[in-house]
C-alpha cells in the first residue's frame, strides 16, 4: 500500500502542478490545430530569440474553437491557429477572434491569403492538385477537376472522405467558379467514377493510385513530396510511379481559373492577454526562416516572396492558382458538406 | 433525517454531479434547429443508423463468441497453458481500437507487405485476386472485437470464478453432465457479468470515432462528428448525441426489465473450487487454439508489427517519452481511483437502501460511457467554464488577482470528463461483486453493531477484491487509451502517449506513431500483471 501511496501523491502534486500555468508575464498562450510536429520546433526557435515563453495546446480546430468559445473572456489563449482557411473563417464568425493590423504582414502576404478586415493571416500555402500514375495516364487526358466527372475516368478515380476539411475547401471553391448545381453534378460523376470507397487519407489516396487501384486522385502536394524525401524504399517506390498535374491552368474563365489552393494561418484572439507577445510570435512565423522551414519541413508553399521551395516542390513545376479570395471557402463550407452529403460523397 | 438517509442523499449528490455533462449535452440539444435533421434526413442518417445497427451487432457477437468460450475454458477445464493463457488473454484490453485499425491497415492493405507479396509472387494486379478488404464494416467489426472482448472474458471469468460450486455440483448430482451443467446453470448464473461485459463493448463501439472513421465506415458517430466539424453545429450534434443516449438508456431498460426477478447470490456458504474438468487429446488442442487465437491476433500480431515499426523505421520518441509516460500513467491511475471510490459509494448506497431516487440517478450516471469521449468534454467544459466565470467575478469582488481557469484549464476538466466517461465501467465490475454477496451478510453484520462504513469495509471490500480490482484495471487502461476528451481539455504543455500516437497517425505517419502507440500497450500492461498476479495469490488455481 505504501507504495500506492506514494504514487498517489505524486500524481497529485503533478496535476497540481500543472495547473500553475500562468496567464501574463513573458509569455504566449497558442491553441494549435497544426499538429505540435509542425509546429514547436518554429516556436522553440521563437523562444530561443526573443526569450518569450510559449505555451502550447494542439487539438482539433473545432474543439479548439468550441474551448475558446466557452472559455470567453477568461481565456489564456492568444493565437489561434488552425490548418485550413475554412476554421479562421468560423473563428472570425463565432467571434473569438479580434482584428489586428500589422502592416509588416500587410505588405508581406497576398491580399487573397488574408482576411480582408485583418481577423486572421495565412501562413503557409498548400496546394491540391491532381495525382496520377504515370504509366497508366497520358497526360493529354487530364485537364481540369471538372473532368475527372467524364465517363473515361469510370472507375479510375480514388478520393479521400468528405469528413476531410481540404475537400470540403475544395468544393466550397469550385461552387463559387461553376455555381452550385454544376458543382453537385461534378460531384455526382466523380462519385461515379470511384475504383473505391472513400478510406483514408491523403497518402492512402496516393498509395492506392500507386498500387493500381485507382489512376488519379486529388491530394496535398506535401504529402508526395514527403514520400518522395523518406528515407524508406516502399515511399520510394509509391512515389516514382505518381505525378502531379495542375489542373484548370488554361481556358476562358472557371476553366482556367487556376489550381486549388488552402492556407494554414493564424488570429489573434479577442480576450488575449499578451497581444504584443502574440503579435511578435505572429510576426515571427511570416518572417523568411520560418517561411523557409515550412517549406523545407513540411514541404509547403510560403507565403511570403522570395523564400526558396524544396527541390521536392521544384520538381512539381510552375503553376497558376486559384486566385480566389479565400474567406469564400469559409463561407461556403457549411453549404458544401451539404452537397457532398446529396453528391453521396461519403 | 439525514442521519437515516445520509448515504442515500450524499450518493444522489454525486450521481447528479456526474449527470451534469450529460444534461448539458441534453439541454443543448434543445436548441438546435431542424434543418440540419431534415437534411441529414434526406441525404446519409439512414445509412448511418444501417451500419451502426450492424456494427453494434457485429462486434456483440464478435466479442461473445471470443470472450464466453475462453472465460469457461481458463475457469473450468484443464489444458495445456491454461495458466498463462488466463492472464494472457487480458492483453488486447491494452490495445487501442484506433490503433490495431492502423497497424492491420498497414499489414493488409492493398499497399501493405502481404498484398505487394502476393502481386509480386503471382504477377498478379490488383483487382485480379480476392482479398479481405480491412477497410469496411467487417473490418471495423473485426478490429474492434479483437479489443473489447476482454470486457466479456474478464467479467464472464470473475463470475465462473466467484460462482459458488455448490450449485454446478447439485447440478451434476441430479444428472447433469458437466457441460449440461455449464448451459443450465453456469452461463444463466453468470449471465449478469456478461451482459455488464458485453454492454461495456457495445457503449465503446458506440462512441468509437477514430476506427469507423479511418476505415470509411460512415456510423451515427460519424455522424456526431459531421455536424461538429463540418458543419460547425454543436447544438444538432448535442441533438444527435442525445439521441445515441436514448436508444442505450432503452437497452439497458430492456434488459432490467428481463431479469427484473433474477437473484444472483448464491445461498451456498462453499466457495470452495471444483476439480477442474480435464480435457485431452483433441479436446486439449482445440481449447488451446480457441484460447490463443483471440491472443494471436488481438495482441501477438500487431504489437510485433508495431514493435517491428518502432525499432526500424520509426523515428524515435526521444527523451520526450519520459514525461509521456508519467503523465499518461499517473493521469490513469489518479482517474482510476477515483472513478472506482465513486463506484464503492454508489453502489454501497444503492445496496444499502435500495429506495427509487437512488437507484434511478445511479442507473443514469453509467450513460456517458456511449458517448463520444470530444461531446462528454464539451459536456464538462461549459459547466466547469461556468463556475470559473463565477469564481472570477467573486475574486473580483474582494479585489483579488485574476485567478484564471482553475477548473476548466486543469486536470480537473480532465479527471471530471474521464469519470463521466468511465464510471460505467467500474459501476459494472463493482455491482456485479455486490450482488453476489448474501444481504444476509449486511445484516448479521448490522446486528453486531457495526455501521455501514464499518461493514463496507470488513466485509464487502475483502469479498469482492477481485471485482475492484477488476474495475481499476479497466477505468485504468480505458483512461490510458482514452484521446478524443484528453485532446480538447488538456492544459496547456501536456502531452499523453495517446495525443502523441493520435498527431503522428492523423499526420498520416503511421509509422512514426508506432513507439507511442507501444508503449501506450507496455504501460496498460502493469495493471493487467498486477491484477493476475493479485488474483492468482488468492487462488492458487
Amino acid at each position: 500500500m505504501n507504495l500506492i501511496n506514494k504514487l498517489i501523491l505524486s500524481a497529485v502534486t503533478a496535476s497540481l502542478l500543472s495547473v500553475t500555468t500562468a496567464q501574463a508575464g513573458d509569455i504566449v498562450n497558442v491553441y494549435s490545430a497544426r499538429k505540435e510536429a509542425l509546429i514547436k520546433p518554429l516556436l522553440d526557435e521563437f523562444s530561443a530569440t526573443t526569450g518569450v515563453k510559449v505555451n502550447l495546446i494542439t487539438g482539433k480546430a473545432d474543439a479548439l474553437l468550441k474551448r475558446l468559445q466557452v472559455e470567453g473572456s477568461a481565456t489564456p489563449a492568444d493565437l489561434f491557429i488552425t490548418s485550413d482557411v475554412g476554421r479562421l473563417h468560423r473563428a472570425k464568425e463565432a467571434g473569438v477572434l479580434k482584428p489586428v493590423a500589422l502592416p509588416l504582414l500587410e505588405m508581406a502576404i497576398p491580399q487573397a491569403l488574408r482576411d480582408s478586415e485583418n481577423y486572421w493571416y495565412g501562413l503557409t500555402l498548400r496546394a491540391r492538385p491532381i495525382i496520377y500514375a504515370k504509366d497508366r495516364v497520358d497526360v493529354a487526358q487530364l485537364s481540369t477537376y471538372e473532368a475527372l466527372a467524364e465517363a473515361q475516368w469510370q472507375d479510375r478515380v480514388c478520393l479521400r472522405s468528405s469528413q476531410n476539411v481540404y475537400n470540403q475547401s475544395l468544393v466550397a471553391a469550385t461552387m463559387d467558379a461553376i455555381g452550385t448545381e454544376a458543382t453537385q453534378s461534378w460531384m455526382e460523376g466523380m462519385v461515379n467514377n470511384l475504383a473505391k470507397s472513400p478510406s483514408g487519407g491523403d497518402t492512402d489516396q496516393l498509395k492506392a493510385v500507386a498500387a493500381g487501384v485507382c489512376d488519379v486522385t486529388i491530394a496535398n502536394t506535401y504529402y508526395l513530396a514527403r514520400l518522395i524525401n523518406s528515407s524508406k524504399p516502399s515511399d520510394q517506390a509509391v512515389a516514382s510511379k505518381l505525378a502531379v498535374f495542375w489542373p484548370n491552368q488554361q481556358g476562358p474563365g472557371a476553366i482556367g481559373r487556376g489550381a486549388h489552393f488552402n492556407v494554414s494561418g493564424a488570429g489573434f484572439t479577442k480576450y488575449g492577454k499578451n497581444p504584443e507577445q502574440a503579435q511578435a510570435l505572429l510576426e515571427y512565423l511570416a518572417s523568411v526562416p520560418a517561411q523557409a522551414w515550412y517549406a523545407d519541413i513540411n514541404n509547403e508553399y510560403p507565403v511570403v516572396a522570395g523564400v526558396e521551395i524544396s527541390q521536392a516542390l521544384k520538381g512539381f513545376g510552375d503553376y497558376k492558382m486559384d486566385p480566389i479570395d479565400l474567406e469564400i471557402l469559409g463561407q461556403n463550407n457549411r453549404q458544401a458538406v451539404q452537397l457532398m452529403d446529396r453528391a453521396g460523397w461519403k | 433525517m439525514f442521519r437515516r438517509h445520509g448515504l442515500s442523499v450524499f450518493a444522489v449528490v454525486i450521481a447528479a454531479f456526474i449527470l451534469l455533462p450529460v444534461i448539458v449535452i441534453a439541454s443543448y440539444a434543445l436548441q438546435a434547429d431542424g434543418a440540419l435533421w431534415q437534411h441529414l434526413l434526406d441525404t446519409v442518417l439512414n445509412e448511418y443508423l444501417v451500419n451502426s445497427l450492424l456494427l453494434l451487432l457485429g462486434v456483440g457477437m464478435g466479442v461473445l463468441l471470443l470472450g464466453v468460450p475462453t472465460a469457461w475454458l481458463t475457469s473450468m477445464c484443464s489444458f495445456p497453458g491454461r495458466r498463462w493463457l488466463s492472464w494472457a488473454l487480458l492483453l488486447p484490453l491494452a490495445m487501442p481500437a484506433y490503433i490495431i485499425a492502423y497497424t492491420y491497415t498497414g499489414l493488409l492493405d492493398f499497399a501493405g507487405p502481404v498484398q505487394t507479396w502476393i502481386r509480386d509472387l503471382t504477377g498478379l494486379g490488383y483487382g485480379d485476386y480476392w482479398f479481405f478488404e480491412i477497410r469496411s464494416l467487417g473490418g471495423a467489426i473485426v478490429m474492434m472485437s479483437l479489443v473489447l472482448y476482454p470486457y466479456v472474458y474478464l467479467m464472464a471469468r470473475a463470475a465462473f470464478l466467484e460462482q459458488s460450486v455448490s450449485s454446478i455440483e447439485v447440478g451434476c448430482s441430479l444428472g447433469y453432465s458437466r457441460w449440461r451443467a455449464m448451459w443450465s446453470l453456469a452461463l444463466p448464473m453468470a449471465r449478469p457479468a456478461i451482459i455488464t461485459g458485453l454492454s461495456l463493448a457495445l457503449m465503446e463501439t458506440l462512441a468509437d470515432y477514430g476506427t469507423v472513421q479511418y476505415f470509411g465506415v460512415s456510423t451515427f458517430t460519424t455522424g456526431i462528428f459531421r455536424t461538429f466539424y463540418g458543419y460547425g453545429d454543436t447544438a444538432a450534434a448535442a441533438q444527435l448525441a442525445a439521441s445515441l443516449l436514448a436508444f442505450v438508456m432503452l437497452l439497458v431498460l430492456l434488459e432490467r426489465y428481463s431479469r427484473r426477478r433474477a437473484r444472483y447470490h448464491s445461498a451456498a456458504e462453499s466457495r470452495a473450487r471444483a476439480d477442474l474438468i480435464p480435457l485431452m487429446g483433441s479436446k486439449a488442442f482445440v481449447a488451446v487454439v480457441l484460447c490463443t487465437a483471440p491472443l494471436m491476433f488481438g495482441f501477438i500480431i500487431p504489437v510485433t508489427q508495431l514493435l517491428l515499426w518502432a525499432v526500424f523505421e520509426a523515428e524515435s520518441l526521444g527523451w520526450d517519452f519520459v514525461s509521456l509516460a508519467w503523465n499518461s500513467f499517473s493521469l490513469a491511475f489518479l482517474a482510476a481511483i477515483i472513478v472506482v471510490a465513486l463506484a464503492i459509494i454508489l453502489s454501497y448506497a444503492k445496496r444499502t437502501k435500495p429506495i427509487k431516487p437512488v437507484r434511478t440517478v445511479i442507473a443514469m450516471a453509467g450513460f456517458g460511457y456511449a458517448l463520444p469521449g470530444t461531446i462528454i468534454a464539451i459536456g464538462v467544459l461549459i459547466p466547469l467554464a461556468w463556475a470559473d466565470h463565477s469564481l472570477i467575478a467573486l475574486f473580483e469582488n474582494f479585489g483579488w488577482d485574476n485567478p484564471g481557469l482553475i477548473l476548466s484549464g486543469s486536470l480537473v476538466a480532465l479527471l471530471f470528463a474521464y469519470t463521466v466517461r468511465f464510471l460505467a465501467v467500474a459501476l459494472g465490475s463493482v455491482q456485479s461483486g455486490l450482488e453476489k454477496i448474501k444481504p444476509s451478510l449486511d445484516h448479521a453484520g448490522r446486528s453486531m453493531g457495526h455501521s455501514p462504513l464499518a461493514i463496507l469495509r470488513k466485509i464487502h471490500v475483502p469479498l469482492m477484491r477481485t471485482s475492484i480490482l477488476t474495475a481499476v484495471l479497466i477505468v485504468f487502461v480505458d483512461v490510458l487509451k482514452e484521446l478524443p476528451a484528453t485532446l480538447i481539455l488538456r492544459p496547456f504543455n501536456f502531452n499523453t502517449m495517446a495525443v502523441r500516437a493520435y498527431e503522428l497517425a492523423s499526420d498520416e505517419r503511421l509509422v512514426d506513431a508506432a513507439p507511442a502507440s507501444i508503449m501506450i500497450v507496455l504501460v496498460g500492461l502493469i495493471p493487467v500483471l498486477m491484477l493476475h498476479a493479485s488474483i492468482s495469490r488468492r487462488r492458487p488455481h
